[in-house]
Order: C-alpha cells, then sequence, then structure tokens
C-alpha cells in the first residue's frame, strides 16, 4: 500500500504545497487502491476517473503558476450518490435513477470544485438515504473494512468504508437520523452532522427536508473541519439555510484544550440495550475528558425515548411527499409506457419496478400517518414529541455546553443479521436521532474498540445550534488524548484489506 | 389502536401510486401493523397544551428581486427525460380517451 494513501488531507496537503507529490499523483494512488480493493468493499457506485485527473491536473497547473490555493486544493473527496454532481451518474441507491445525469451541480459539490477538492466518485449508500447499514443500496451492500462480513453502517456506508479502506481522505455524506454519525462509529472514522441550515441542502436529493442535512466525513477532527468551513455558509438557493457566519470549526479542532468546559452526559442514551464494549470505551473517554479539564455532569432528557418513534413517523411523513417527484415524467426510470396505458397506470407501475423495499415501506408509512383521520394521532403527535425533544436540548444547555454519548448502541452488526426486521434495524439510529429533530450539531469520532469484538466504536458530542466549534473543540482534544494513549491513530489498526477474504457476502 | 388492514395497505398503494403486487401487500399489512404499535408511543406524551414543531428552525419566507438569470437550456432541463418531442417532455396519455 502507498504510504499516501494512509495520510490525513492535512498532511497531504503540507506535501502538495512543498511539490513532493502532485494531485496527479496523489489521485493516481487512491485510484491504484480502488481498483485494487474496492470489489472487496463495494464502496463505490461510479468513479469520475477521468473528470478527477482532468481537475487534479489543473490544480497543479494553478499551484505551478503560483496561484493562492485553498489547503484542500488537490486532496481526494468521496461524495455520497445522494449529492448531485454535474454530468456524473447519482442515483441515491435507487433503481428509479439508474443511469441519471445531472444537469447540474450541488451548491456543496461547486463549492468543493472551486476550491480544487478532487471527486473521486460516487459512494455506495441505502436507497435513499433510508437505513443503517446500506443493504438497501439497490446496488448491493458495501462491506466494512475492518470485517467484510459485516456493515459499514447507514445510510452513508459508502463513504465511511472509503475512508477506512484509505481509498479518499475525505468524504461527504448526509445525516437524516445518523446516516453520518452512526457509519462514522462502525468503521472508525469521524463524521460529523452540522447544525440544520449550516450547510446547504441544494442538490442534495431530498428525502426528509426537515431532518436532512449534508456534512464532512473524514479520518481525523480537523480534516473534518477543514471540509466543513468548505462546504458550510448561507446558500440563497436553499430557503432554509441560515445566513450568519460559520462556526469558527477549524480553530476549534485545533484548540485541544476543553478545561472549565462543561460536559453533560445525558442519562438517557447509554443504558440497557448498550453493548459492554460500547458503555467501556464511552466510559472511559469521558474520564479522559475529565482528566483534561472538563467537568462532567449527568443530564436528563426524559423525551428522548420518544423521539425514535416520532422520527418513524416524521421522516416517512415527509419522504412520501418528496418522492413524489419520481413520477416516471421527466426524469429517471418509465416503465410500462406501452399498449396505450395512461400516464397513472405508468406512474404506478414504474414506482413498483423502482423502489425497494424499504422506501416503499416508508413511502406507505407516511402517507397513512398523513391521511385524514389518522394525521393527529400519529404525525401531529409526533411534531408534539419534537417540541418535547427541543425543550430537553434547550434545558440541558442550559446546565452545560455539550452533551456526549454512545453514538450507536453497539458495533458493526453482520451484513443480514437485521436486514428482515424494520424495527431491528431502526434501533441503531436511537442515540443520533434527538438531534435531528431538534436540528443541533453532532459529531461521532473512534474512542476505542470494543474489547468482546475488537471492533470500532463511537463517541458522540452534540452542539447546540450554530455552536459546532464546541462539537470540534471537545472532537479535537479527545482525539488528540486517545491518540497520545494509544501511541498513534485507532485506524492505525485494522486489518490490512488486502489479505482480507470475504465472508458471507458478495462484493 | 385498530390494526391496518390489509384493504388499507392496498389503499394506501394507490394514493401513493405503487402498484403494490399481492405479495407486498401481506408482507406490508404485517410490518406497517408492528410499526405503528412502536410508534404510536408518541401519544403517552403528546398532550393537548403542548404545541407542534414542524421544522428545527423558525421559518421566514425568503424573497429575492425578480430578476432574469441563468438556469438550464431546455436541452439540459430534458436531458433526463425517458422520452421528449419537439423539446418537450413526452408523458403517456393523461385522459384516458382513444388518441
Amino acid at each position: 500500500m502507498s504510504d499516501l494513501v494512509t495520510k490525513s488531507a492535512t498532511e497531504l496537503s503540507s506535501l502538495l504545497a512543498t511539490g513532493e507529490v502532485s494531485a496527479v499523483e496523489l489521485a493516481q494512488a487512491h485510484f491504484t487502491r480502488i481498483g485494487a480493493l474496492d470489489a472487496k468493499v463495494h464502496a463505490f457506485l461510479h468513479l469520475d476517473t477521468e473528470g478527477a485527473l482532468a481537475q487534479a491536473s489543473r490544480v497543479d497547473k494553478a499551484r505551478a503558476n503560483g496561484e493562492k490555493l485553498s489547503l484542500l486544493a488537490g486532496i481526494p473527496l468521496a461524495l455520497k450518490d445522494v449529492i448531485v454532481q454535474e454530468g456524473v451518474p447519482t442515483t441515491a441507491g435507487s433503481k428509479i435513477l439508474e443511469g441519471w445525469r445531472p444537469p447540474y451541480d450541488a451548491t456543496i459539490t461547486a463549492r468543493m470544485k472551486a476550491v480544487g477538492i478532487v471527486i473521486l466518485g460516487k459512494t455506495n449508500c441505502d436507497e435513499f438515504a433510508m437505513g443503517s447499514s446500506t443493504e438497501n443500496s439497490a446496488y448491493g451492500p458495501t462491506h466494512n473494512p475492518w470485517d467484510l462480513s459485516r456493515i459499514p453502517g447507514g445510510s452513508g456506508g459508502g463513504s465511511s468504508a472509503a475512508l477506512a479502506a484509505f481509498f479518499a481522505p475525505l468524504a461527504i455524506g448526509t445525516d437524516t437520523g445518523g446516516s453520518i454519525r452512526q457509519p462514522a462509529a462502525v468503521t472508525g472514522t469521524v463524521g460529523v452532522k452540522p447544525t440544520y441550515g449550516g450547510v446547504s441542502r441544494y442538490g442534495l436529493v431530498a428525502f426528509s427536508s426537515s431532518l436532512d442535512q449534508a456534512g464532512p466525513c473524514a479520518r481525523t477532527v480537523l480534516d473534518a473541519a477543514l471540509l466543513h468551513e468548505t462546504i458550510a455558509g448561507h446558500d440563497p438557493m436553499d430557503a432554509t439555510s441560515i445566513d450568519a457566519p460559520v462556526p469558527a470549526v477549524v480553530a476549534a479542532a485545533k484548540m485541544r484544550d476543553v478545561k472549565g468546559m462543561r460536559i453533560g452526559v445525558v442519562k438517557e442514551l447509554g443504558g440497557e440495550g448498550y453493548q459492554v464494549g460500547v458503555r467501556q470505551r464511552f466510559d472511559e473517554s469521558v474520564a479522559l475528558l475529565a482528566e483534561l479539564g472538563a467537568e462532567i455532569v449527568e443530564v436528563s432528557c426524559p423525551h428522548f425515548e420518544y423521539a425514535l418513534p416520532a422520527y418513524y413517523l416524521i421522516a416517512p411523513s415527509e419522504c412520501s411527499s418528496n418522492l413524489a417527484r419520481f413520477d416516471a415524467m421527466r426524469f429517471g426510470l418509465r416503465v410500462g409506457d406501452e399498449n396505450g396505458r395512461s400516464a397513472e397506470e405508468v406512474m404506478n407501475l414504474t414506482r413498483d419496478a423502482g423502489f425497494g423495499a424499504e422506501v416503499k415501506r416508508r413511502i406507505i408509512l407516511g402517507t397513512y400517518a398523513l391521511s385524514s383521520g389518522y394525521y393527529d394521532a400519529y404525525y401531529g403527535s409526533a411534531q408534539k414529541v419534537r417540541t418535547l425533544v427541543k425543550r430537553d436540548f434547550e434545558a440541558a444547555y442550559e446546565k452545560v455546553d455539550v452533551l456526549v454519548s454512545p453514538t450507536s448502541p453497539t458495533t458493526a452488526f453482520k451484513i443480514g443479521e437485521k436486514a428482515n426486521d424494520p424495527i431491528a434495524m431502526y434501533l441503531n439510529d436511537i442515540a443520533t436521532i434527538p438531534v435531528n429533530l431538534a436540528g443541533n450539531g453532532g459529531m461521532s469520532l473512534p474512542c476505542g474498540l470494543a474489547p468482546e469484538d475488537g471492533l470500532p466504536v463511537g463517541f458522540q458530542i452534540i452542539s447546540p445550534a450554530m455552536r459546532d466549534d464546541l462539537m470540534y473543540r471537545v472532537g479535537g482534544a479527545l482525539e488528540a488524548a486517545l491518540n497520545d494513549k494509544w501511541g498513534g491513530s485507532m485506524l492505525s489498526q485494522i486489518p490490512a484489506l488486502e489479505s482480507a477474504l470475504i465472508q458471507g457476502g458478495v462484493a | 389502536m385498530a390494526g391496518i388492514t390489509r384493504e388499507d395497505v392496498a389503499h394506501l398503494g394507490k394514493l401513493a401510486r405503487i402498484e403494490l403486487s399481492e405479495v407486498e401487500i401481506d408482507q406490508l399489512t404485517q410490518q406497517l401493523g408492528d410499526i405503528l404499535v412502536a410508534v404510536a408511543r408518541v401519544q403517552e406524551v403528546a398532550s393537548a397544551d403542548v404545541p407542534g414543531t414542524s421544522h428545527p428552525l423558525p421559518l421566514v419566507n425568503v424573497t429575492r428581486p425578480d430578476v432574469i438569470r441563468p438556469s438550464l437550456t431546455n436541452e439540459q432541463a430534458l436531458s433526463g427525460a425517458p422520452s421528449s418531442e419537439q423539446e418537450r417532455f413526452k408523458v403517456p396519455q393523461i385522459l384516458g380517451e382513444e388518441a
């Protein structure tokens, strides 16, 4: 394995600046590794080799001309396939969008291109980002690089696997109920859901508009912060985009100082139902933060237990409306347009053929929750729970600066283990969902391997809206302290993918 | 809480414009029944005095000056169309009459 691919974006940025490596060489090193090993992992749905090398070449020329470049110019990135990129296939993991090439860039895609980031390709995900394992992708699951028989998390499992497999130092994810943070947790990587409205949703294939948020994924907290500042900020193309300065997350990630910060451990997130090794590594990290000078406070958020059921009413309701756009008329799949069938018949046949089981399940559930006679009992009640969850957060932030919990109740489970049990699958997001309902920022970073299975455990930090800097400050400090303790990053302990065999799954 | 019936699911499929197969209707009836029992817990705390929240941010109406600006060309807009003709989207018949 080329040493280049294991380096952080920050390290690579220095090598590019001093001319020790070119952006083209860097892109090629990553494509070589992807070409050799992605058959085992299946992180990518599409590679844009030509476009990436052309972008890398532009960056090299600009550097040779003495232009002042962004720190991330020439850094390779893996883009989740729910974000559109002009001319590059975007499927959202669905057959209904197979072969679609968007005629425009998402705002975050345009911003990344503008600073010279090299987008290697599109990563696999659960269909329309609905799932916690990538098993709902219409193109087959992604495998966890720590153990190929296990899930890489979801929905953004392609992005998290690409980071852990050293296919790219940076990636983009989207997080509606945990789809950035849970994949980060189970692959030993860093994933950040910014404050809702902090990053533009223009060009993000919509699932649940009041919950969806794109964000940075990386192997270090500082790398995530650099990408965060690149993609964040007001966008007139998104009416929910916050028109305020981006929190100074890069400076916060570099502070490495939590003295005097008040850190709240959420009593309701971490008890029963959480794996023993997950709790152990979480408790050790909290103790480490106390050693670093933080004040640890236990806080109670009594309505968080209702967040999961509320989410599984709100998200399906919004998705049943958002996914109405896939109507077989203007773009995407059309089947059955023959024998004089009507537009409505063609639409019905196309949506049955083009959507997978989980997407249909959520559309039907959402249609039910919104239908007259059931609206107040289901959707209306869920909206009230959303208020109660927000109030729990507000009360907690009167006592503490940030909240912490395990990101996910368990380490990575086996592919197929929960595929036929929707409710068991939904429980993966029990600790991440409250954050989406309230619109706060949330981060997951690695905090050790569970002793019982040797798999990564994620540590979640939650910050108040538009105080994303606080979670980066805690994350940067904790990461540095853990790396000191381990004598290196957790990912340096990952088994070599070159020798791994595929078990119990199809690549 | 009344359970969801097979007929309910078939009707929801029509409302959602999805031509569900008989097998899918059977599976969904079972699964949605289980899921609805789980999510109905929200009713335990959703008392009348709690206002609903539809969105994490206070939403305001966002406007911009009514100025013409670049947009997709016809060719770009039609680039993903399943069928097009004379620079328009071509769709199946919508009124059900003989062509």
